[in-house]
């Protein structure tokens, strides 16, 4: 199997596996970083959602073959200690339930900050529509995004 | 119920103490279950002896507590508010405090599952007790350390105070506790002095929920574990013929196929029947691979011929038998009051009308897995099951060994919904691990659980009224339903002894479609139903939707009648509640506005729906709920469990919908299968009605009384009625969406 070099939270991983295989599962399967979660593995649930470069991407679609240029994040490396604006919000406001979903939200969430610092209550509701919450804890999550864009800004 | 526990419980009997090997207390107890007489307590943590005691609570020598938390946590908040109950009693400073998910006992505990919304109110007394009795002997111990009456002293935050002022810890006195006698008839708190129940406390796995830790079984890993991918039948009557697995073998990382059901077939022949256990009698496939990725690939590479076994049945099937079945007079009577029969001839108008619902499957995020080491000495099994100890028993008989040998190790679970009361599973690890000799992980895709589910089957009601004089003299309702009926005592639910002549009476049709409990099971469509139906009746007798139900309730305070459980008067208070935040018909212009309420799992719900039209489409904008759940012990968890309960019960109520063609599902992800999404979601109040009664749950009565509101003010707004599930359907069809 080929060998890639992939840099995820500020390191370089190596890792042997598969072209095809993606990123999802060389993040939970070969380098035992399992916070990014499989819901659907078709990017309909957002559950997988990590950084590329900044930008919120679903893990499930990225093919390990084509990262080996770009600095991936994930919920593990957000931060060095829980203290990202958006974890404090998420954990101000209680957010979770089963907390399954809530890395992906957490990813998106803190991409779309990062990018529009001071959004609407319309722009957040745009911003999460595509990460379900099985759960539907929406309305702690409407809030905490507001709360952490209140803390970036 | 209150002092009947409290008499059940000899301190003896349920509560033990040792000293730990390491230091500090330790304290077994168990809940709602006598101690075996000979039951022995350990003397270190990793020797926690779950068969002689359900839970334990740990004070070390430096007064850190750690509390072993019994039940199961599928997000409906208990790992938080169990050991939050007994932090009340035992005075503990709830910041010190630390919870520990309790491996299972199989043999003393008999309610460790996650389902009924039952867990906060069949172990409140117990929780209290416990922690009651453990801080009465520290206090004791203190006492003899001063030298003064227990009584005299003060307990906060697990520091213990004389009137001189000095002060002990809890951990200062532990060695000494342990040495005392099991205090018997300890004086429990008076709710108004409660000081940890009552406030808010967040999730005790917040911060690795937020920053990804492994918590969930998905994320379970051990030495040498191998991921299984099932292959099932892809129709519902389909059974296994043969299949090619060249393909399979040659993916990267795939390194066997196997095929397992023997067990399973042979369990059903000769097993008494476990309500847990419903695998099919197909052969199924079985990619071995040394990863997820493999796995998943590898079941794709297979190719499978299918057999059918049994009727592969349509949706158009099922709708037609359900009707035959509501149009039949061959129902079985649940209750019946009066002379129903009577007041329809008697009655000056007869309304009669019929609702339907589809099949969902429970689309927890994530995804059915369970983890199995099946060796010759031992059974080892981790993950998320709602049932833990049917688990181990079907476990025992399917592999035909002895309970004793199986260790089960629950993980968080990401989301449960009913679909994890059922560990088929948890049955195919064991199986494939048994065949393999290896530590295995079986992992589904969301197309293996949106597919080859346990699904809440498709129900129809059709409920007819007799109004005579102004007044609903009859009322009847019939319920066609799939491999089941509404159970317990929901036929005794309003508005059963709210009108004279009453009559329910249920029939189903069996299909080989595995169908199971859907959160808030019957009462999640059976509510809407009703509600939307009592909605017309209203109209038909020209009076306001609210005070139909008042009035109604009026009949039913002090019944006698001990199988009708709801209370009118409670009903009353929390109808009332959700009027007057609700500003039930005192809203601006271009608001519409429904109302539903309902009782279930012993929580009194009201709610009001506030909707607004945007170029003539309905925009459900807020949810006013009010809640009588008795004492509310953590009322963000609680919050929380309405806030969600009621904005899934909109999803599904508007958009969720499962059909079958030929015995297969017509959808299989999440982009053929609708669930709600943020900019879908209404805002959602939550008010509790103030009673200082003994809590009940919060998982499920949230939900049911939702549909029936929307769909109230969705007529309010259009003059639509709404009969089908999903509501999206009906919208698109009036061409107000279309």
């Amino acid at each position: 199997m080929p060998n890639y070099t992939l840099h995820i939270n500020g390191k370089e991983r190596s890792v042997n596996t598969d072209a095809d295989t993606p990123l999802l599962w060389v993040l939970r399967d070969e380098l035992n970083l399992v916070g990014t979660k499989f819901g659907c593995g078709i990017a309909q649930c957002g559950a997988c959602t990590v950084h590329i470069d900044g930008i919120a991407v679903r893990s499930c679609q990225m093919q390990v073959a084509v990262l080996n240029d770009v600095k991936i994040t994930t919920i593990e490396g957000l931060s060095v200690d829980g203290k990202h604006p958006v974890q404090e919000a998420w954990k101000e406001i209680d957010v979770p339930q089963c907390g399954y979903c809530q890395s992906g939200q957490i990813m998106t969430a803190a991409a779309f900050l990062s990018e529009n610092k001071n959004p609407s209550e319309t722009e957040i509701r745009e911003a999460m529509h595509g990460n379900i919450c099985r759960c539907a804890s929406y309305n702690r999550i409407e809030k905490a995004v507001k709360i952490a864009s209140k803390k970036m800004s | 119920m209150e002092s009947t526990l409290n008499n059940k419980f000899s301190r003896r009997n349920f509560l033990k103490t040792s000293f730990l090997a390491s230091g500090g207390l330790l304290i077994g107890f168990n809940l709602l279950t006598a101690c075996k007489p000979d039951a022995v307590m350990p003397t270190d943590i990793e020797s926690l002896n779950f068969n002689d005691f359900n839970a334990f609570i740990k004070i070390s020598d430096e007064g850190f507590i750690t509390l072993f938390s019994p039940n199961p946590e599928i997000g409906q908040g208990v790992k938080t508010a169990m050991p939050m109950i007994i932090a009340e009693e035992l005075e503990a400073d709830w910041s010190k405090v630390n919870v520990a998910q309790a491996i299972l006992d199989t043999k003393n505990y008999k309610r460790q599952v996650a389902g009924g919304s039952q867990s906060i109110r069949k172990n409140f007394t117990a929780l209290r007790q416990t922690g009651a009795t453990a801080k009465q002997m520290l206090v004791n111990a203190a006492a003899i350390k001063w030298n003064v009456k227990a009584a005299t002293l003060k307990v906060a935050k697990g520091i213990i105070t004389n009137q001189n002022g000095d002060q002990l810890g809890y951990g200062d006195v532990v060695k000494q506790a342990a040495l005392l006698e099991i205090p018997e008839n300890v004086k429990l708190k008076e709710p108004k002095d409660f000081t940890i129940i009552g406030k808010d406390a967040t999730n005790v796995d917040i911060d690795k929920i937020i920053t990804g830790k492994p918590l969930f079984g998905l994320d379970y890993n051990a030495e040498g574990m191998l991921i299984a991918s099932v292959l099932r039948p892809p129709a519902f009557g389909q059974k296994l013929e043969s299949f090619d697995a060249s393909n399979a073998l040659k993916v990267n990382g795939v390194i066997d196929v196997i095929t397992i059901g023997d067990k399973a077939r042979n369990y059903k022949k000769t097993v008494k029947k476990n309500w847990t256990f419903n695998l099919s009698d197909s052969d199924k496939v079985v990619i071995i691979a040394t990863n997820t990725w493999a796995a998943i690939k590898g079941k794709k590479a297979l190719s499978a011929i299918w057999k059918t076994d049994s009727k592969l049945e349509s949706t158009e099937d099922h709708h037609k038998e359900l009707t035959a079945i509501l149009d039949s007079n061959k129902l079985k009577s649940r209750r019946e009051d009066g002379n129903v029969e009577k007041a329809f001839a008697n009655a000056d108008k007869i309304i009669e009308k019929t609702y339907h619902s589809p099949f969902l499957p429970h689309n927890c995020m994530e995804p059915m897995n369970f983890y199995a080491d099946v060796t010759p000495d031992k059974i080892h099994l981790v993950g998320p099951v709602q049932t833990p100890e049917f688990a181990v028993d079907v476990v025992a008989d399917l592999l035909d060994v002895d309970k004793e040998k199986i260790h089960l190790e629950m993980t968080r679970m990401g989301g449960g919904f009913g679909r994890r009361l059922y560990g088929d599973f948890v049955y195919e690890a064991a199986e494939i691990s048994a065949l393999i000799k290896k530590p295995i992980k079986v992992v589904s895709t969301r197309e293996d659980d949106m597919t080859t589910g346990i699904y809440k089957p498709s129900v129809k009601y059709r409920i007819k009224a007799a109004i005579k004089d102004g007044k609903v003299t009859g009322y009847h309702l019939k319920e066609a339903a799939i491999n089941g009926n509404m159970y317990g005592l929901i036929p005794n639910f309003f508005p059963a002894g709210c009108i004279p002549n009453y009559k329910v009476e249920t029939g189903n049709y069996k299909s080989t479609i595995t169908t199971g409990a859907w959160r808030a099971p019957f009462t999640n469509f059976l509510a809407f139903a009703e509600q939307s139906f009592f909605d017309e009746l209203a109209i038909a007798l020209n009076i306001d939707a609210i005070q139909l139900r008042l009035d109604l309730l009026q009949n039913v305070k002090n019944t006698s009648d001990k199988r009708i459980q709801y209370s009118g008067k409670r009903m009353e208070d929390t109808i009332k509640l959700v009027r007057e935040k609700g500003n039930w018909g005192k809203t601006k212009e271009g608001v519409y506005q429904g109302f539903a309420a309902y009782y279930s799992h012993n929580t009194h719900v009201a709610e009001i729906a506030d909707i607004e039209l945007k170029n003539g489409v309905p925009i459900i904008k807020k949810i006013t709920v009010a809640v009588d759940c008795g004492i509310v012990v953590n009322p963000t968890g609680a919050k929380n469990q309405i806030e969600g309960g009621v904005l899934d019960g909109i999803g599904h109520a508007m958009y969720s919908n499962l059909s079958f063609k030929e015995g297969k599902p017509t959808s299989n992800n999440f982009d053929t299968y609708r669930l709600i999404r943020m900019q879908e979601t209404p805002k959602v109040e939550v008010y509790f009605v103030e009673n200082g009664l003994a809590p009940t749950g919060l998982g499920e009565p949230g939900l049911p009384p939702v549909g029936g509101a929307v769909a109230n003010a969705i007529h309010a707004a259009l003059g639509q009625r709404l009969y089908k599930q999903p509501f999206i359907n009906e919208l698109e069809k009036s061409t107000i969406l279309g």
